[in-house]
């Protein structure tokens, strides 16, 4: 019995999760060199603007707790 | 030349100009109109009976906005001929393309909730129950993607942006003063003081007229409808067309709820659309109907193209077959997309008790705030001679792009300010 669940799980489950990752190591491969060469600033600048935006939208989420819950 | 003979040469030119432009015709219309979708009428009827006709000035000043952003996806669709995704992905590699991806899928999630709030809220004016409105729009929605082409799905979606047009005369139903509307809507004013209220909905109407899916959406819709080089022209016009249509509509949904609801007591606060609706069929049942109507198809159509840009978006960077022009059987897995995110989408409705009009007005604002980072990339990607040749963007085309970016910034880190420090305005 165990044994099925098992053999299932690796036929099925992982097999699905595998195949899943394969993907995405496939498309990370196929786009490993970006057309775009950016330079270290630019890289910096949107990689600050994305952790910005981020902390923008966890204050919303913050915001939207206070309005929810009636607090604000 | 004689006139007769002018007359006829120049009916010709236009006549072959118009058959041009209604063989183009589509993307530019259909992506702006479906800006004013469900979240985007909820979001003018409050305005309106929050802040009377003094906001229009900004609906006004965002139309040229909406079309500088969506201009480019023209330029850049019919040249690269590839979706935005894939071109993210393609021009800055897969770190920022799982990053943009990600942004859209949940985005566009949330946007897809927000358009089944309010087909769900204006059926139930008529007393239709919500789990019967998510599942006729969740079959309506297969039967119209499963036709297998995309110029039938084109015309469909044009239909229905022609019945967005039922604001205009429920606005002329409720007899608004031109005077008043032009002295306090047309003059840049903040009515009831500048404070965090006004900011959050400043921000709830950039993010219902410029969105990130608006992006994704007309750039697929661009290459799925084989434009080339030789279609800009017609294809800005269209997006130009589009964007006068969308603040149109939007002006005149503010006019009915200012015009009926402004000032409104505090003991009876309008918070939707919906209820803008309703009580709208005390004061005229032809303007509550005709809103109700309106509100409806926001959604509907808001909700169509919105789980097609998710679809077209994975369909680019999975590898999958992804046009409408394909069968199911040809492009099962951007079908399935499609399904699994009308399906979820429409669930979270049927939450008993979930703060929907608020979920809504937040999805806009959520929706505003991710959007620089977005239009980063589109600008930088405009502005890459090797892809773009001849069609890069210009000086005054990047000053206007980064402008938008900035003041986008900029209104986003007010209002989180004014969350944060609420003493600060106001």
């Amino acid at each position: 019995m165990l044994e099925n669940l098992r053999e299932w799980l690796d036929m099925r489950v992982f097999e699905f999760i595998r195949s899943r990752t394969s993907v995405i190591k496939e498309i990370n491969r196929k786009y490993a060199k970006p057309r775009i060469n950016m330079t270290r600033g630019v890289k910096i600048a949107l990689l600050f603007l994305r952790l910005y935006l981020i902390f923008l939208v966890l204050v919303l989420g913050y915001a939207f707790v206070l309005k929810a819950t009636g607090r604000a | 030349m004689n006139l007769f003979a002018r007359f006829f040469y120049k009916y010709r030119r236009f006549a072959k100009a118009l058959r041009l432009y209604l063989i183009i015709a589509g993307p530019g219309i259909i992506v702006m109109v479906a800006d004013n979708d469900a979240g985007g009428i909820t979001t003018y009827s409050v305005t309106g009976a929050q802040f009377g006709y003094g906001l229009i000035w900004f609906l006004v000043l965002l139309g040229p906005v909406a079309y500088f952003v969506q201009e480019m996806t023209v330029r850049l669709g019919a040249v690269t001929k590839r979706g935005h995704a894939e071109a993210i992905f393609d021009a800055f590699g897969s770190f920022w393309g799982w990053f943009s991806l990600l942004d859209l899928t949940v985005l566009n999630w949330l946007t897809l909730v927000t358009e089944f709030i309010g087909m769900t809220a204006a059926l139930s004016i008529f007393g239709v129950p919500a789990y019967l409105t998510v599942t006729i729009v969740a079959i309506v929605m297969a039967i119209i993607v499963l036709q297998g082409r995309y110029w039938t799905w084109e015309k469909i979606a044009i239909l229905f942006c022609g019945l967005n047009l039922v604001y205009i005369p429920a606005a002329f139903l409720v007899r608004p003063s031109v005077s008043d509307i032009i002295s306090k809507g047309a003059i840049p004013n903040f009515p009831l003081g500048f404070n965090g209220e006004l900011v959050f909905i400043l921000m709830a109407i950039i993010g219902t007229t410029i969105a990130p899916w608006m992006i994704f959406f007309q750039q697929s819709a661009v290459v799925d409808k084989g434009m080339r080089e030789k279609d800009i022209s017609l294809g800005k016009f269209d997006t130009l067309l589009g964007a006068i249509f969308t603040v149109l509509v939007a002006v005149f949904v503010i006019i009915v709820t200012a015009t009926v609801f402004y000032p409104m007591p505090p003991d009876h606060l309008i918070g939707s659309a919906a209820e803008a609706a309703k009580s709208l069929m005390g004061y005229d049942k032809y303007v509550g109907t005709l809103l109700a109507i309106g509100l409806f198809d926001a959604g509907f159509l808001g909700a169509i193209c919105i789980s097609l840009a998710s679809s077209w978006a994975f369909g680019e960077v999975f590898g999958w077959a992804h046009s409408l022009n394909n069968k199911i059987r040809e492009a099962p897995w951007f079908y399935i997309s499609y399904f699994m995110i009308v399906v979820t989408a429409g669930l979270v409705v049927l939450i008993p008790n979930a703060p929907l009009v608020l979920i809504t007005l937040f999805v806009q604002v959520i929706a505003v705030t991710l959007l620089p980072a977005a239009l980063v990339f589109l600008i930088l990607l405009l502005n890459n001679e090797e892809l773009m040749g001849k069609y890069k963007n210009n000086t005054l085309q990047n000053v206007i792009s980064y402008s938008i970016v900035i003041a986008i910034i900029a209104l986003s880190t007010t209002y989180a300010i004014s969350v944060l420090f609420p003493g600060l305005l106001k």
